[in-house]
Formats: C-alpha cells, structure tokens, sequence
C-alpha cells in the first residue's frame, strides 16, 4: 500500500513553489517518514527554517514550525530548545543559508552540542534568488554571478560540522531517498547536535547553466559520484576527487548542552 | 511593610525588574555599557528556574531571544548601539510576526565602536526606525535607578499586552550609576500575560486580532500547531502576497499600539501648568533638566519640565498641550537634535525650539540648561 503523507502535511498548503525537477520533494517525502518512524508526537516538534527555497518546506508541515531570517534558522530554534528542552527541535536550511549568511550560528551550534536536528540542503547555489554561487558551488562552475566559472573554494559543509563538535554528522543525496529515511531517523534518534547534508539537484538555477542536462541527470549524477562513507575512508584523495562520501560519517556521544547547563547551575 | 531598601546599580536595577516581570529566558552577547544585565541574569535565572545562554552574536541574541518567547518563556536580551544595529534584522521579525520580547539598549556614545564606555543619546531615532519596514513601536526612556526597575517591569507589560518588541532605551549614566531604590513587593506592581488561545486548536488563527487588535499568541509545543513567518500573511499566519492584506495588517499594527496611547505613553510633566519655558528632556539628561528647573523656579522663572518615559509612541497629545501656550521649548539631549526634530514637528513653529547637544562624552550639566533658561528671559 502506498505511504500515506497526509497525515503530517497542511491541508491546502500543496502545491509547492519547488520547480518541476527540484529535488526538494524528495527530502520532504523521506523526512515526513522518518519523523513518523521515530513516533514523536506532531505537537512537540518544532521545525525552524531561514530563507530560500528549502526554507520554505516548514510551511506544508503540519507541526510548530517557524519560518524565521536568512541563515538563522539555528539561532531561533536554539531559543526555542533553551526556553523549553522537551521539544523536538529541527532545523533546516539551504546550503546559503546554513554556511554563508547563518555560517557562525551553523559552527556555533555544532559547538554547544545543543539537541537539535539540523538539515542543510546542499544544492550548490542560491536557488531562490535566481543562481548565483554559494560556499559549495564547486569550483570553476557556472553562477549568475560567476559568469566566467566560480573562483572561490568550496566548503566541505559535513567536514565542517565535524570540525565545529556536531556528535553525528551524515551525508545522502534524493537519488538515495530509502537509506536517507534511515539516515533522518539515526539523526533524530541523536542525542546532542546531528547534522545531515542532503544533496539535492537544483536544475532552475544550477543544472541548465552548468550543462547537467535533465533533472533526472542530475540525480543520476549523485548515484555515479556518492561513495558510501566505509569505501571513501580507503579511497585515497585523487580518486575521491569530484566524488562524495555518503552514510554516517561521525558519531561520537557527549554531554549535551542544555542538561550540560542545567547540571552546572544546579538547575531541577 | 516596609519595602527592601537596596543600594544598586542601573543595570542591576534592570534585572530585578526582569525577575520581577517573570523574565525567564535571556540570550544575549557581552558589550558595554551593557554587560552586567547578562552578568546579572546568569547568575539569577537559573535561581528561579530560568535560562541563560551567551549567544555567538546580537544577530543570534535577537533571534534566540524571540525563539524563547514563541516557546512560551517571557525573554530578554541587553546591548549597546553596535549589537543593537545587529538586533535591527530579526527585531523587525519580532515586529512583523508579533512576539512578545524586551530589548535593552543602554545606549553609549558615538556611531560604530564610538565611544563605547562614554554615555549618548544618539540611538533614539534608529529605536523608531532602525529596522527596515513600517511598523510600531514602544520604547521607554527611564531616568532613574527606581525607574530602571519599575520600567522594565513596565516594558515586559506592555510586549506581552501588545504581543510586541519593546525597547528599554536607556544609557550609560543611569546604566551605571547606583541609587537606593525600593524594591516592590510581589504583587505590588501588576504584572501582565500575554492573552493566550482558549479556542479549539483546529480553530485557531495565530493572527485574527481581538477587539483590542490584539491577537491571542500560542506557545510552541501547546498543541497548537501553527505557522510563524516574516513573510507578510493572512490571518491563518501562511504567507501571501496581497499587498492590500499585508497593507491592512501593517495598519492594524500600528493601530494596535496607537489606539492604545494612553495605557502607552507616560510622561512626567513637572511644572508645565503655568510654564513659559518648558525643557523637553529623557533618560539622564532629564535629571540635569529637573534640577535647573528647580533652581531656575527659585529664581521666579516660569518654567517646567515635559519628560517622557514613553518616547515612542511620541508624546504628542501630552505636549501639544502647551503649543501656543509655551514661548519657548529647550530639548537637551545627548546627540545633534534628534528629538528636537520630533518636538519640531509637534509645536509647528508656534514657539522658538532650541537644543542643547552634546556628543562628547560628557552629560549635559544643569548649569547649561540654566544658562539657556535664563537666555530667554
Ligand atoms: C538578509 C538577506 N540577504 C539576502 C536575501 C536574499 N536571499 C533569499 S534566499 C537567498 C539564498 C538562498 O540560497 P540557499 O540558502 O542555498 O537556499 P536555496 O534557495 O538554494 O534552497 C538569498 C541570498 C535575504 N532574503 N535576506
Ligand atoms: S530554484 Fe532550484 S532549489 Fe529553488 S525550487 Fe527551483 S529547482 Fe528547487
Ligand atoms: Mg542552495
């Protein structure tokens, strides 16, 4: 029997503004499922987003859900974990949003290990505002603000959370949308600060001006280029270039922040 | 009963009447003059079962600091003019989407870094307008170490009754002066809730204002689930992009606090009754003003003092009182005459406007309010 969605979207909030193509969707779909897998009440989720096209998913969710700044998505949701620590917070944003403009609340939130869920939605460039290049627009690629190729380097955003102390760290793509379920649920199950880069095509503002072809391309693209993360730690540097790990990538578990500050101030 | 007396300092003062208010979530980021609110409120919150976070930035202090009152927590943040410019972004959020919080700005000298232990003014106008956007305002201008106290009790009053930010604007001199102050004994002071929904929760709209124009605000997580965006929206709170809504709902704000002028805006007017000259003065510069008004009467000088502890909404049905009445109006303020262009506008050229501006550092002193009294003579 087909999965039934209707339970956890808006009723008359659909159609989408995604384009034809978008890999958006996708998410949305595999993200309603893990979040119905873990069984968490819709009351006691609160799901924060910034500006963009991903920020927009909160607004076909029938949970709390806060549609707040450009890149502060983690700034509001860490208020909202702080002020009452029994919501289940998620928060997400594009890869703009969460590494560009919302870059220090993103490594500062890795940090603190605060119980929140995050979801980058890495698509290479700002969609919303029409494509013009974002910290993961590879290099050499095409932007409307790169028309001769992009000079800048680009963020590795799950070596970034590493880095800044997120306790689980994990990459899928929407060609991968069954294990990407699987890989949602792990994050949400975490105690502590998990972060789960999801790489999506945007054919409106990436694809067409990078020759990627059709929007089915650039799935396929993901499926030839993502190499599950056990195989890439043996893979060396020259042939994981152009190429992506996927799957768990960190997991460690430490003292989360919120009871963390409670213990220090004495706090229940 | 007696009230505890206390010796304290402004900025404590502030955080008494938060806890007094029931302030139960701060977040904030360190700056002077501003730095012993969130010294304060970390080591109380946590004796009243509240929280404290020091957050990355002003921009990430505003937001948390609206996060927490949308999960049902009255909350607070404090800074100074360079974290207030960065509060600009997400405090227009806290506008347009109706959250109920308080702002403290103790306001220091200077654009940028300036003069960042030196007491100014300047920020009066960026605390109307700053953020981009029409919308309403409250902001509050105490002048004492009682009045930091009772008027941040005032402040969280008037955020949870209007659903909205309001702004503690007060400076350097107060901030860091200490006064003995009388601390109110529970219950003295009223202390207001924000209105919250009794409706069933599939029948809620988290934007279809009462009569008061004020809607009934949900806590996250109280089984009313809804959506919040800084998007223009409908009533139901989901964007949308008819401007004729969005311009109606702009209105209903500003309305909201307008038609409420006289719950909002206090003033203290000393001396106006027969008063030739009034002194048009806030926060510290108004302490300066009472005592040449009051050495300026002995004198047998008419003369009064208007001094707003609401700043905005502007004054204006309370001064214009005494337009064609008053010859003479001297607004002393610790900039290049910002207020002065408010007062300007209120009088309309039926009396002479003068100011006294200073910008150095150094507060206006009573003798040069004096001397401009006695110039008029
Ligand atoms: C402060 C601010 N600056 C700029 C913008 C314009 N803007 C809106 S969305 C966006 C980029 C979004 O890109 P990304 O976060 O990658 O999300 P996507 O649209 O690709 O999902 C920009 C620059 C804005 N809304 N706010
Ligand atoms: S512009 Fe790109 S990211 Fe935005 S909806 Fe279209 S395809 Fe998706
Ligand atoms: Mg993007």
């Amino acid at each position: 029997m087909a999965y039934d969605y209707s339970k956890y979207l808006r009723a008359g909030k659909i159609p989408h503004i995604w384009c034809p193509g978008c890999g958006y969707g996708i998410i949305m779909k595999s993200l309603i499922r893990a979040i119905d897998a873990t069984g968490i009440d819709k009351d006691d989720i609160v799901l924060t987003s910034g500006i963009g096209c991903a920020s927009r998913l909160p607004g076909y969710m029938d949970f709390n859900t806060l549609h707040t700044t450009h890149g502060r998505s983690l700034a509001f949701a860490t208020g909202v974990k702080v002020a009452n620590p029994k919501l289940k917070v998620i928060a997400l944003g594009g890869d703009g949003d969460m590494t560009a403009i919302g870059g220090n609340h993103f490594i500062h939130a890795c940090r603190r290990n605060i119980d929140i869920t995050c979801f980058v939605f890495n698509n290479y460039i700002y969609g919303m505002t029409g494509g013009q290049y974002s910290p993961t627009t590879p290099k050499n690629s095409k932007a409307t603000t790169a028309p001769y190729g992009n000079a800048d380097n680009q963020f590795d955003i799950a070596q970034l959370a590493i880095g800044a102390g997120a306790t689980f760290v994990a990459r899928t793509t929407t060609y991968h949308a069954v294990p990407m379920e699987k890989l949602i649920k792990q994050a949400l199950d975490h105690k502590g600060f998990s972060v789960v880069e999801i790489m999506a095509g945007c054919p409106t503002g990436y694809g067409r001006k990078n020759k990627q072809g059709s929007p089915a391309n650039m799935i396929l693209w993901q499926k030839e280029n993502a190499v599950p993360a056990n195989k890439a730690k043996e893979m060396s540097e020259e042939e994981m270039a152009g190429k992506f790990a996927i799957g768990v990538l960190h997991e460690v578990q430490k003292a989360e922040y919120v009871e963390a500050y409670d213990a220090q101030v004495g706090l229940k | 009963m007696a009230r505890e007396i206390r010796f304290l300092q402004g900025n404590e003062a502030v955080c008494e009447g938060a806890l007094y208010a029931g302030c139960r979530f701060y977040a904030g980021y360190p700056i002077t003059p501003s730095t012993e609110i969130a010294e304060g409120l970390s080591a109380s919150l946590p004796k009243v079962g509240g929280r404290f976070i020091q957050m990355e930035d002003e921009l990430a202090a505003m937001a948390a600091t609206i996060g927490g009152s949308i999960a049902g927590k009255k909350s607070m943040t404090a800074t100074s003019g360079p974290g207030m410019s960065l509060k600009m972004e997400n405090l227009g959020y806290g506008y347009l989407t109706e959250i109920p919080c308080v702002i403290v700005n103790v306001m220091r000298g200077g654009p940028s870094t300036g003069l960042p232990t030196g007491p100014g003014q300047s920020d009066v106008m960026q605390a109307k307008w700053g953020t981009h956007g029409d919308h309403p305002a409250i902001v509050l201008t105490p002048s004492t170490v009682q009045e930091q106290l009772n008027e941040t009790v005032r402040a969280f009053n008037l955020a949870e009754k209007y659903r909205m930010p309001v702004i503690l604007l007060t400076d350097e001199i107060i901030g860091h002066m200490r006064e003995a102050i009388e601390i109110p004994e529970p219950g003295e002071l009223e202390v207001i809730d924000r209105k919250r929904p009794t409706c069933d929760p599939k029948d809620y709209k988290p934007y279809k204002p009462e009569a008061d124009l004020v809607p009934p605000m949900a806590d996250f997580g109280s089984g009313y689930r809804y959506h919040i965006t800084g998007l223009n929206h409908a009533e139901d709170g989901f964007p949308s992009n008819n401007g004729k809504m969005a311009q109606a709902d702009e209105i209903r704000q500003e309305n909201k606090v307008m038609h409420h002028y006289d719950d909002i805006v206090k003033v203290e007017e000393f001396e106006c009754a027969d008063a030739e000259i009034i002194v048009f003065a806030y926060g510290s510069s108004a302490r300066s003003a009472k005592e040449a008004v009051i050495k300026a009467r002995e004198e047998g000088v008419k003369v009064g003092l208007f001094r707003p502890l609401t700043l905005w909404p502007f004054p204006e049905k309370h001064l214009e009182k005494y337009v064609g009445k008053t010859k003479k109006f001297i607004v002393p303020e610790l900039n290049l005459g910002m207020i002065k262009l408010e007062v300007d506008r209120v009088v309309k050229g039926q009396a002479e406007v003068v100011g006294i501006n200073k910008i150095d550092s150094d507060p206006i002193t009573p003798v040069e309010i004096m001397d401009e009294i006695r110039r008029s003579k």
